[in-house]
């Protein structure tokens, strides 16, 4: 039986909005609620894996557009956008942020005004599946929907831990599932006004998510994360409506492909708004503030939704940029945010913290890539999308529940982690190691993009990159060091990670030690097309021949030296001691005798170095020159055109 | 992978480290030299290690012993890579992948020594992290590929093109050889603050380990260094040679000179030289290019 794809993406857009609302109607926690958000949930990512099953197996994505009739749905476009004004309206006049209503109000009403008085172009494909939305698709339908599967279990344990949170979970989860359908919509779509309508949604949505707990920290950072979206909104905007107005395009497809001069503005404009949304410097802080929401919020945000979506366009827009100022400014900027979020990612101690950093850091990586234009860019682009999405969603969700169990997710307290929670620490180890170690997917992603920047002959970002790897290495190997130490005497904690819990976080794990050996195929399949698609041109393996080879026999040997060590009982005869503590343990390697005969307790923190790059002297340094190069490419290429 | 590959990767395993145990025992008679003293036998590391491994093993936890087993293997595999004419920056990746793992293996210990050593280390790999990476891309500015086997049939020696990338890459071997002034993690000195840092809690067969896998990686470092030099001809092969000793001497002669400094100042040295020297070479390779 062939399912129509176009029946499935109907449903794949529409379904999350009926689930928000089923979900919604469920007030408390129980285990109807669960099961409904679990069959669903695997019901969005049967169609999702389904249709990018038969779009990545097809060969000619061509038939996979649609022309529909666009009458209906571009007036329910129409009332959305005039929703989501009201909703910002009405949340900046109870909080009393009034600016947010300027940002939203100059980002609309010009839109509005345009499709009202029909100036807008009346576009053919308003919807299209191509090879990157397919894998976009898999992205967000399996790691997206593993998320909220975690969150309804989350959920739960979080305000039974935060009783002075008012348990609104339902619009929570309502939320994530608008959140998804607002991503399947958004990379479906080519029409540029559905996008921007999309784009939309999710700025208020994860304005939304930030402010769950309602403190006064949670509404100032759900503020921050609004203006400063809805900021790259009015940027989309403008850019949307100059390609409608004066070149009489409607659809991104037309816009990279069409080859016209002078669409470079648009192309800048539409980039500023990816910057936002990708949280690159000097629009980092929504990011790192949006941490106050409870974890899922993160996650989501993190890997498979918000930031992706500004890479997403990035990477679309990418052959347009080639050889341009603003491809070389967007380089520029992304490297740059590369090296200085690493930096600060050494002096933070909150896991999460480091995470957001990382994040930032990684996303720097990924817009770098795809500023240069290249095929090689874009090819380590899209890779390092799918890995870090999937490394990304596991470490959140992992320090969710350490936080759950522990009551803490500060590196500092995971100290003897693997003692204390042997499961989660493994799963942890093996996620951190996705990030940076050498066989496993983010490194080969890095590879290629240091390759590509080589071949570019992008100088400055070959020295961003190598430098920030050394920064990288550091933040991650003393947080796996953290986790591995082992205390004696030290007991188990209790594992209380939920079953739904676990249902999303062992996928994923399983999901990075796959992606490890699948790397080359998923290049075939799954990369190449893509640059075919958007440049026309296919390149060599970047990574090939005896490299993979190698790459796969290391891969091997990290996981044969653990199981090898088992059956060889290496060590398993040597006497065991206590840590050397210079002859004066007492008792355990916990403790010491000190000089005055007393006991004293013992404990090795982590560096974090602050007072060389701690977040007061960095941060706003380097929100500082990333404005000032934001400015500049705005300001020489928009404001040059005219 | 042909059958030359394996037999060059099983020459290194045989032979780096009888190599390696020579340069350190040459290491250690040189620096007794320098101070007057008579110094021991070029062979004594073995004697050292041979003497290592009949001492009872004792063990802070079971963990630790995995993660120096896999030290050892990984470095031994970032020879073979090498030697057998692999891609430089994949030799690089398993380089830090083998070190982390070494790092591990201090953390685990819950030692106050070994984990000051372990983070000093990770700090050490932080500064000289950004300069392997930027050998490998020089040598591909240089020479247009990644791989070793293509390296070593140059026209003309790689030195002539990234004088500065040498230059970087000697100063990062003072961290790499674990010489003063940069040997915070373990302080292979008297007047041991750290009580030799990263090794601190290892013992007997362990520590026999480690220093043996500190051997082969001495050779890999030597095998970058003589790199530089090599061509398709023969004759290269003895300048290469030379070069190495050198090298090796040339850091002999720092490490007694200079004390020990403080970890942040061997960051801004570290980060500033490879700037300097190797980021400058690259803007003129690239605007030559």
């Amino acid at each position: 039986m062939i399912i129509p794809i176009q029946n499935v993406l109907d449903f794949l857009i529409l379904v999350p909005f009926v689930m928000a609302i089923v979900v919604g109607l469920m007030k408390k926690a129980s285990p109807l609620r669960n099961a409904v958000i679990m069959t669903g949930g695997f019901v969005i990512m049967a169609a999702a894996v389904y249709v990018a099953v038969v779009v990545l197996s097809a060969g000619d994505t061509s038939e996979f557009m649609f022309f529909e009739d666009t009458a209906i749905p571009d007036k329910v476009v129409m009332a959305g956008e005039i929703f989501l004004m009201g909703l910002v309206c009405f949340y900046s006049i109870r909080y009393k942020k009034y600016y947010a209503i300027i940002f939203s109000l100059v980002g609309t009403v010009p839109v509005l005004w345009m499709d009202l008085t029909g100036r807008a172009v009346e576009g053919s494909t308003h919807m299209r599946i191509d090879t990157f939305a397919a894998v976009m698709y898999l992205i967000v339908g399996i790691v997206g929907i593993l998320i909220c599967i975690y969150a309804s279990g989350y959920m739960k344990d979080y305000h039974h831990h935060h009783t002075d949170v008012v348990d609104r979970s339902n619009s929570f989860l309502a939320l994530m599932f608008v959140f998804l359908g607002a991503m399947f919509g958004l990379i479906s779509s080519d029409s540029l006004s559905y996008i921007y309508f999309f784009w939309e949604i999710t700025s208020v949505c994860s304005f939304l998510m930030i402010g769950y707990t309602r403190t006064q920290e949670a509404i100032d950072n759900s503020f921050r994360a609004l203006w400063m979206n809805l900021l790259g909104g009015c940027g989309f905007a403008f850019g949307l409506m100059i390609c409608n107005m004066q070149y009489g395009i409607s659809n991104l497809s037309e816009l990279t492909d069409s080859g016209m001069e002078g669409l470079i503005v648009p192309v800048t404009l539409f980039a500023f708004a990816a910057l936002t949304k990708s949280a690159q410097f000097p629009f980092s802080r929504w990011l790192l503030g949006a941490m106050v929401a409870p974890t899922p919020s993160s996650a989501l945000l993190h890997s498979a939704t918000m930031v992706k979506i500004g890479v997403y366009m990035l990477i679309r827009l990418s052959p347009v940029m080639y050889g341009t100022l603003t491809g070389i400014m967007i380089t520029v900027i992304g490297g740059f945010t590369f090296f200085a979020a690493s930096l600060l990612a050494i002096t933070v101690s909150d896991g999460k913290k480091v995470l957001a950093y990382s994040t930032i850091s990684n996303l720097g990586l990924i817009t770098a890539c795809a500023g240069t234009g290249t095929t090689e860019g874009v090819w380590a682009a899209v890779m390092l999308v799918l890995f870090h999405a999937v490394s990304k969603s596991l470490l959140f969700q992992t320090v969710g529940d350490i936080e759950n169990c522990m009551g803490s997710r500060d590196i500092e307290d995971m100290h003897g982690l693997i003692i204390k929670l042997p499961r989660l620490a493994f799963i942890m180890i093996i996620g951190i190691c996705g990030m940076f170690m050498a066989p496993f997917g983010m490194l080969v992603s890095k590879w290629a993009a240091l390759k590509s920047f080589v071949d570019s002959g992008s100088v400055w970002l070959v020295l961003f990159l190598v430098f920030g790897s050394g920064s990288t290495l550091f933040y991650w190997a003393k947080w796996l060091g953290k986790i591995c130490t082992v205390i004696h005497q030290s007991f188990e904690l209790e594992d209380i990670t939920p079953r739904s819990e676990l249902i999303s976080i062992v996928p994923l794990t399983w999901l990075i030690i796959l992606m490890c050996f699948a790397f080359p195929w998923m290049s075939g399949h799954m990369v190449q097309p893509i640059l075919d698609e958007a440049f026309h041109t296919n390149i060599p393996d970047v990574i090939g021949g005896s490299d993979v080879i190698i790459m796969m026999i290391m891969v091997a040997m990290v996981f044969m030296i653990p199981i090898g060590s088992r059956f060889l009982s290496i060590g398993k005869n040597s006497k065991m001691t206590m840590s050397y503590v210079a002859g004066v343990n007492a008792g355990d390697d916990r403790h010491y005798i000190d000089s005055f005969g007393k006991e004293r307790a013992l404990y090795m923190s982590n560096w974090y170095m602050e007072d060389y790059f701690g977040e007061k002297k960095l941060l706003w340094p380097s929100i500082y020159i990333a404005a000032i190069l934001v400015a500049v490419m705005l300001i020489v290429v928009v404001g040059g055109a005219f | 992978m042909d059958f030359t590959f394996l037999i060059k990767a099983l020459l290194y395993v045989i032979l780096a480290p009888i190599i390696g145990g020579l340069l350190s025992g040459t290491d250690r008679l040189f620096a007794a030299r320098m101070q007057g003293r008579q110094g021991p036998p070029i062979v004594q590391p073995f004697y050292d290690v041979y003497k290592l491994t009949h001492k009872q093993t004792t063990v802070v936890n079971s963990i630790q012993v995995l993660f120096v087993t896999g030290y050892l293997i990984m470095t031994i595999f970032t020879g073979c890579l090498f030697f057998a004419g692999g891609d430089m920056l994949l030799v690089f990746f398993a380089l830090s992948m083998s070190e982390v793992l070494m790092v591990m293996a201090a953390f685990s210990t819950n030692g106050p020594y070994s984990i000051m050593g372990a983070q000093r280390e990770l700090l050490q790999m932080m500064c000289y992290e950004p300069m392997t990476l930027l050998v490998a891309i020089g040598f591909y500015y240089a020479q247009g590929s990644f791989m070793v086997s293509d390296l070593i049939l140059a026209d003309k020696p790689a030195i002539l093109q990234i004088p500065g990338f040498f230059i970087g890459f000697v100063f990062i071997l003072i961290i790499k050889l674990r010489k003063s002034p940069f040997d915070l993690a373990t302080s292979h000195h008297m007047h041991q603050e750290m009580v030799k840092g990263l090794t601190t809690d290892l013992s007997g067969s362990n520590l026999a380990m480690v220093e043996f896998a500190e051997w082969y990686d001495t050779v890999l470092m030597m095998g970058i260094v003589g790199m530089f030099f090599l061509t398709a001809s023969p004759i290269s092969r003895i300048w290469a040679i030379i070069a190495c000793v050198l090298v090796f001497f040339l850091e002999t002669l720092i490490d007694n000179i200079f004390p020990r400094v403080k970890y942040i100042t061997m960051l801004k040295v570290t980060w500033a030289v490879i700037l300097v020297f190797a980021g400058t070479n690259l803007l003129i390779l690239n605007v030559l290019r």
